[in-house]
C-alpha cells in the first residue's frame, strides 16, 4: 500500500498549493466561462446585413424594383447609392462596403437577354466567407414579369439536420470544450511540474522514495477532476447562455472527456520532460494550442484541409475530442459509434504517457 | 568491502562535457562520524554529493554507500538517506506543519507515530512557535532547521548536507553544530561540504577539495601535522612592505596578511625557515619580529590548494 498513499500524499499537497494560489485558482473558473461568453457570442458564420452600396445607371421600373429586393434580402444592407462603377470600387478600397451592386444603363434589356449578365456584384474578396455569402445573392430571381405562368426551375431542396437554425454556438460550444481543455490542461501539468523544478523542490522529492510513476500519477489526479469541473461549467454556460444541447448520453461525453484530458495531461508531462522553465513550458503550449485550434475542424471544416494539414490534424487530440463532442451533443452519436476517435485519443495518450516516463528519470542528468 | 565504512569510493569522476567537475575521487567515510567537503565553489563538493546519492551517474568510477553499488539502481538506497539540498528545496507555500507531514507520508512513516515525531522535531529544532507559518517566511536559519528537520525525519542511517550553514549567522551555526554532533552520536553519518574553516575544524575527518579533486584529507589534526608545511608570523610595522619583499623569495610558498601579521608557509625542507625570514626582511631594512606558528586549517587549506592554483595561473 505504500505506493498508493505516497501518491495520496502528493495529491493532497497539489490540491493544497493550488488552493493557495489564488490565480491558478481562479483561472480554473475564469478561462472557461470567459473564453465561452467571448467566442459564443464573437465567432458567427451566418454573416447578415453585409455593407452595400447601388450604382442604378438604368433608373427604371424593373431596375428600381431590384434595388428594393435586395434591401430586402438578410444579406445586404443598402447603405449608399452612387452614380458610377468607379465609385463603388473606390468605396471596396476603403473598406466603406463590402458589396456594390451595379446595374447598367440597359439593365431592362439585359434581363431578357440570356447571354448577357443583367447586373454585376462587386466583392470585398479578401474575406472568402464574405464572397460565399455574397454568391447567395446570385440566386435572386431576375424575372418580374407576374403574369408568366412559367413554373420556377427543379430545385434542390437543403435541410439542415441537428442545427435547423444554423446557429453557430451549436457548433462552437462543443468545439470550445476541446479547445478550452487542451490550453488549460497542457499548461497546468506542464507548469506543475516545471515550477517544481524550478524551485528546486524535485531535487528533493526524487531523493525519496517516491517513484516517477507516483509522482507523476499524484500530479495528474488533481487535473483530471479540474478537468472535469471546467467540463460541467462549460455544459451548463453554453447550455444556459446558448441553448447548446447534449442530445446524445451525458455519460458518453463523459467518459470521451476522461480520456482526451488523460491524453492532455500525457502530454503535458511530456513538455515538462522537455523544457527547464515555465516559460517554455507556455511557450510550447501554444505550439500545440494554435494548430489545436486551426487544425482539428474547430474553425475550419476538416475536409476542405489539404490531405498534409488534415494528417496533422489527425496527430492532435483536439480533432478527435471535437468530432466525439459533435457527434455526442449534437448528433446524438454514442461512444461505440464513434470508436475510432475513441481509440486515437487512448493510443495517444498511451504513447505520450509512456514515453514521458521513459524521458522522467530520477536523476538529474 | 569495509563494514565500518558508510561510503567508499574509487576514482569517482564526473565530466560534463570538457569540464572535468570531479577527478577520480577517493572517498573512506566512516559510520558515525561528521565527514566534511572543504572546498571553494566550484570544487566539486555539490558534483560529489550527488553522485553519492544517486542523482548524478558518475562519468567513472565506482562508489558503495550504505552497500548500494554506485553506479546502478539506488531506490533500495533512498530510504537510508537524507539530503539536504543546497538552496532551499521545501515547499514555501506550505506551513512547516504540512511540509513535515508530506514528507512524513512520502517516506511512509507509520500514521500512528506520525505526529509525535513531528512535534518531537519541532521541538528539538525551535520550530513549534513557527509550525503554521507558510515555509516561504521563515529566517534563513529557520529554513535550515526546517530542510534538517525533514531530512532526518524518518532517521536516516546518512545525511548528506549541501552547505548546510551557507545562509545561517555565526550563532545559528553553532546550534546547528550542535545538533548534528548529536545527530552522529546517535549513529547518523553525516557527510557535509562547507567553505567555511570554522565549520572544517569541527568535522571528525575531512577532504579537502580543489578543482573536483581531493588534495589532502584526513582529521583537522592529522591535516595540520602532516601539511608539508612551516608556519612563520611576522608583525610588522609596514606589513604590506614586507609581504612585497617575501612574496619574491623562492623558498616561501605563499604569504599572507591578517591584519598588522603576515603568515607565510615554508616548505618542511627548507631550514631555519624563522631566521630565513628575518634575514631577507633585514636586507630589505624591514624591522619585523618573527616567529613560528602553529598552523591553522587555513594555513591546509592554502597549501593544500597551492599546487592547482599555480596550475590555473
Amino acid at each position: 500500500m505504500k505506493p498508493v498513499s505516497r501518491v495520496a500524499a502528493i495529491v493532497r499537497k497539489e490540491v493544497r498549493q493550488l488552493r493557495r494560489d489564488r490565480l491558478t485558482f481562479g483561472m480554473i473558473v475564469g478561462i472557461p466561462v470567459v473564453q465561452l461568453l467571448m467566442f459564443g457570442y464573437a465567432i458567427n458564420t451566418d454573416v447578415r446585413d453585409l455593407r452595400t452600396a447601388v450604382a442604378d445607371q438604368a433608373q427604371s421600373h424593373l431596375s428600381r424594383e431590384f434595388v428594393a429586393r435586395l434591401g430586402q434580402t438578410q444579406v445586404s444592407n443598402i447603405v449608399l447609392e452612387v452614380a458610377t462603377a468607379p465609385e463603388l470600387v473606390e468605396l471596396l478600397r476603403t473598406g466603406e462596403i463590402s458589396i456594390g451592386v451595379y446595374l447598367p444603363p440597359d439593365f431592362d434589356r439585359r434581363v431578357t437577354d440570356t447571354h448577357r449578365p443583367a447586373a454585376q456584384l462587386l466583392v470585398d474578396g479578401t474575406d472568402p466567407t464574405i464572397f460565399g455569402i455574397a454568391n447567395q445573392l446570385r440566386l435572386m430571381p431576375l424575372t418580374f414579369d407576374t403574369n408568366a405562368a412559367t413554373r420556377p426551375p427543379a430545385e434542390i431542396e437543403v435541410r439542415a439536420y441537428y442545427n435547423p437554425e444554423r446557429r453557430t454556438p451549436v457548433n462552437i460550444v462543443p468545439g470550445l470544450m476541446g479547445v478550452i481543455l487542451t490550453m488549460t490542461m497542457i499548461l497546468f501539468t506542464a507548469v506543475a511540474i516545471v515550477r517544481e523544478r524550478e524551485r528546486g523542490n524535485l531535487e528533493l522529492l526524487i531523493n525519496t522514495p517516491v517513484s516517477s510513476a507516483e509522482l507523476m500519477i499524484g500530479k495528474v489526479l488533481p487535473y483530471i477532476l479540474i478537468g472535469m469541473v471546467q467540463l460541467a461549467l462549460i455544459l451548463t454556460v453554453g447550455g444556459l447562455l446558448f441553448d447548446v444541447p447534449v442530445r446524445g448520453s451525458i455519460v458518453h461525453l463523459y467518459l470521451a472527456a476522461t480520456l482526451f484530458i488523460a491524453a492532455n495531461l500525457s502530454l503535458g508531462l511530456l513538455i515538462s520532460t522537455a523544457v527547464r522553465t515555465q516559460f517554455q513550458a507556455m511557450q510550447l503550449t501554444v505550439f500545440i494550442l494554435l494548430p489545436s485550434i486551426l487544425l482539428s475542424g474547430f474553425m475550419f471544416p476538416f475536409d476542405g484541409m489539404p490531405l498534409l494539414a488534415r494528417w496533422l490534424g489527425e496527430i492532435l487530440p483536439t480533432t478527435h475530442f471535437i468530432r466525439l463532442t459533435r457527434g455526442i451533443m449534437l448528433r446524438e452519436a454514442t461512444i461505440g459509434e464513434l470508436l475510432p476517435e475513441v481509440i486515437a485519443l487512448a493510443v495517444f495518450t498511451v504513447l505520450a504517457m509512456t514515453s514521458a516516463a521513459l524521458r522522467f528519470r530520477k536523476r538529474l542528468d | 568491502m569495509n563494514a565500518d565504512m558508510a561510503i567508499e569510493a574509487r576514482g569517482l569522476s564526473k565530466r560534463f562535457g570538457s569540464l572535468t567537475a570531479v577527478d577520480a575521487l577517493d572517498l573512506d567515510v566512516p559510520r558515525g562520524r561528521i565527514y566534511g567537503f572543504l572546498g571553494p565553489n566550484g570544487s566539486g563538493k555539490s558534483t560529489s554529493i550527488r553522485m553519492l546519492c544517486g542523482l548524478l551517474t558518475p562519468s567513472s568510477g565506482t562508489a558503495r554507500v550504505l552497500g548500494t553499488h554506485i553506479p546502478g539502481d539506488t531506490a533500495e538506497l533512498k530510504p537510508k538517506i537524507g539530503y539536504m539540498t543546497q538552496a532551499f528545496s521545501l515547499f514555501a507555500d506550505m506551513t512547516v506543519f504540512e511540509n513535515l507531514q508530506f514528507i512524513a507520508d512520502i517516506y511512509t512513516y507509520p500514521r500512528a507515530e506520525q505526529k509525535a515525531r513531528i512535534e518531537e522535531l519541532l521541538t528539538r529544532y525551535n520550530l513549534e512557535g513557527k509550525r503554521n507559518a507558510l515555509a516561504g517566511t521563515l529566517s534563513g536559519g529557520q529554513r535550515q532547521y526546517l530542510a534538517l528537520a525533514c531530512a532526518v525525519l524518518h532517521r536516516p542511517e546518512l545525511l548528506l548536507l549541501d552547505e548546510p550553514t551557507s545562509a545561517v549567522d555565526p550563532q545559528s551555526r553553532r546550534d546547528f553544530w550542535s545538533n548534528l554532533f548529536r545527530l552522529a552520536k546517535g549513529g547518523t553519518t553525516i557527510l557535509l561540504s562547507t567553505h567555511y574553516m570554522d565549520e572544517a575544524e569541527r568535522c571528525h575527518r575531512l577532504a579537502i577539495l580543489a578543482r573536483g579533486a581531493k588534495v589532502a584529507d584526513g582529521t583537522p589534526e592529522e591535516l595540520r601535522q602532516h601539511m608539508g608545511m612551516q608556519v612563520i608570523e611576522i608583525s610588522a610595522q609596514d606589513p604590506w612592505a614586507a609581504q612585497q619583499v617575501l612574496e619574491r623569495v623562492p623558498d616561501i610558498a605563499s604569504v599572507t596578511q591578517l591584519g598588522m601579521r603576515l603568515r607565510a608557509l615554508v616548505p618542511d625542507a627548507v631550514p631555519a625557515p624563522v631566521t630565513v625570514v628575518q634575514k631577507c626582511l633585514a636586507l630589505n631594512g624591514i624591522d619585523a619580529h618573527v616567529v613560528l606558528a602553529a598552523p591553522s586549517l587555513e594555513d591546509v587549506f592554502v597549501a593544500a590548494t597551492l599546487h592547482t592554483r599555480e596550475k590555473a595561473a
